[in-house]
């Protein structure tokens, strides 16, 4: 079972219960769909840009605990912060759930994305907890407007 | 009937050495069935032992290795001609599974002899494999697919279905048990109804085949394809069968070595039934196993495990529909193995994962059904399906990782 606790902690499960900015956003600069064909999860990510800095994030869609928390934190972590800040937290982020070991303690400045750390234990789930990351990214970076982690 | 008397699953058990395995700490449940059955120990062996005294290529040599091999192999075809109650063994041809039975009578039959504006009739709960091939045609063809719906528990509208034959339906693809909702179709009746109108009809049987006595003579299919392992056999072998008045008017699916009678630049004589839609060196060791797995499912009483098997199904749709918050999906009032379902507020993803834990195999997704999610207004379910050596015991570890579920995800 505590594999399982340190996989669904509490952040998780307020966050899949009541995720935050988890709404439409009609004047979006940037709306990008992030689709897990294996299990198909999907998701709208929303945002609006100020110059460099990502001045609002927002979510909608269906899919499962972890993916749906996981955009929920990632949306609060990121706003306010420039492109390249949330591109490095995406960076840490990806670490943190894959396992790989962080000589330099980045992990330290995760805040509540550290509530993922159980998912590295469950290789199938890896993808869940990005998926809204990708799609985030794939806002930041390209002109696509579906991404998909296949 | 006393299904214990006849049919005694922990013997059955003993028959299967990965049901022993424990995960995760927790003895294995295996309700993954429906994705792959698990295999006895006979059919390991005896393909163990085809490659460690038989092991040569079939068809072609005219030494004893060869011999042998392409006896093991044929005799296979036999058993599972009578085991089908195929007219002919000729009528009985090799493939990779169900999926590749389905490209070839696409391939073969249907882009042959199907004409721009022609109508296939599919239903709304076919697997992937049984929509895609004709997806394929009929970008390619300018060929018409028409779906047979299904009502809010799973069942095929038959009525409905008698409506759609025009003059120009000249193909009818259908499962016989789908693996998502657990549906068993009446298919008989519905080959009936497409040959009054002279029309051909395919069945796609992986999910009959391991959980019935299947007669393809009885049912009058003309074309019928299934898996072997998804019926305790080994993967990468399954079985097409099909009429042979078809067959012979039928194009090669494949070209190469076995197929042919003689081969010059010029021109090439193709060879007789079986063979021609069996181009190259096939699966031998597969289709041996096979033989070996019919003899299985012959030695054991395959109607009592049939019994056994639907008492399990029918206890979990029992306890299951008793847990607050769990919706089944497909309620059909025939129904073999499947059993789909979802936890209100719950994604399917986590249940499967929850359940991993208890050392639960079940699937969750969209199980290659995509069109039966967006019917229902779901995303995906989580399904447990069962096989002759799962027990009532398992539905209860089961239903306790349930409630575990809810508990974990509140
Ligand atoms: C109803 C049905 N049809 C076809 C298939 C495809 O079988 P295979 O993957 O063995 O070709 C499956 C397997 O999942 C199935 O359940």
């Amino acid at each position: 079972m505590s594999a399982l606790r340190e996989l669904y902690q509490e952040v998780i499960l307020d966050h899949n219960k009541s995720p935050r900015n988890f709404r439409k956003m009609e004047d979006a600069t940037r709306t990008v769909e992030g689709y897990n064909p294996l299990c198909g999860d999907r998701y709208t990510v929303y945002v609006k840009f100020e110059d460099d800095m990502v001045k609002d994030v927002s979510f909608e869609g269906a899919g499962c605990a972890i993916s749906k928390a996981s955009a929920s934190v990632m949306s609060a972590a990121v706003k306010g912060k420039t492109k390249a800040e949330a591109e490095a937290l995406f960076a840490v982020f990806h670490k943190l759930v894959t396992g790989e070991p962080d000589p330099t303690q980045e992990l330290d400045t995760l805040g509540k994305l550290a509530a993922f750390s159980g998912v590295s234990e469950f290789p199938a789930r890896v993808k869940c907890a990005i998926l809204a990351w990708h799609t985030l990214y794939a806002a930041m970076e390209s002109n696509e407007e579906k991404v998909s982690t296949e | 009937m006393d299904v214990e008397k006849t049919f005694d699953v922990h013997r059955i058990r003993e028959d299967f050495p990965i049901l022993k395995q424990v995960v995760n700490g927790k003895p294995l449940v295996y309700l993954d069935n429906a994705a792959t059955s698990q295999k006895p120990q006979v059919v390991l062996d005896e393909m163990n032992r085809y490659y460690l005294e038989e092991n040569s290529n079939i068809h072609r040599g005219v030494h004893f290795l060869s011999d042998k091999a392409t006896q093991s192999y044929e005799a296979a075809r036999k058993k599972i001609r009578n085991f089908i109650n195929a007219n002919d063994h000729r009528e009985v041809i090799f493939v990779r599974g169900t999926t590749e039975g389905v490209n070839l009578v696409a391939s073969s039959y249907a882009r042959r002899f199907l004409k721009e504006g022609d109508e296939i009739i599919i239903s709304a709960m076919e697997h992937h494999s049984n929509i895609v091939p004709w997806q394929m045609l009929r970008d390619e063809k300018g060929v018409k697919l028409r779906v047979i719906p299904m009502n809010d528990n799973g069942e095929l509208l038959i009525d409905e279905y008698e409506t759609m034959f025009t003059n120009r339906t000249k193909f009818v693809a259908i499962v016989h048990v789908s693996n998502a909702l657990g549906t068993i179709n009446p298919v008989k009746q519905m080959v009936n109804i497409a040959h009054r109108h002279d029309v051909p009809v395919l069945i796609d049987g992986a999910q009959a085949v391991p959980h019935m006595r299947i007669d393809v003579q009885d049912i009058d299919a003309d074309f019928y394809t299934f898996s072997a392992h998804k019926m305790y056999g080994p993967t990468g072998v399954g079985i097409l069968y099909g009429k042979r008045r078809l067959l012979e008017e039928m194009i090669p699916y494949q070209g190469g070595g076995d197929m042919i009678k003689s081969v010059t630049f010029e021109k090439t004589i193709y060879n007789d039934l079986p063979h021609k839609f069996e181009a190259g060196t096939p699966n031998i060791v597969g289709g041996v196993g096979f033989g070996a797995t019919i003899d299985f499912i012959n030695g054991i009483d395959f109607d009592a495990a049939i019994a056994h098997e639907e008492e399990v199904l029918g206890y979990a749709t029992n306890v299951l529909s008793d847990i607050k918050r769990v919706r089944i999906i497909g309620t059909a009032r025939e129904k073999a193995s499947v059993l789909s379902f979802t936890i209100d507020g719950i994604h399917p993803h986590d249940i499967g994962t929850i359940l991993d834990d208890d050392g639960i195999a079940i699937r969750t997704g969209h199980h290659c059904a995509q069109p039966v999610m967006i019917r229902f207004g779901i995303p995906a379910t989580a399904r447990a399906s069962f096989a002759m050596y799962n027990t009532k015991e398992e539905v209860d570890v089961l239903a306790k990782g349930i409630h575990k579920v809810i508990e974990v995800l509140g």
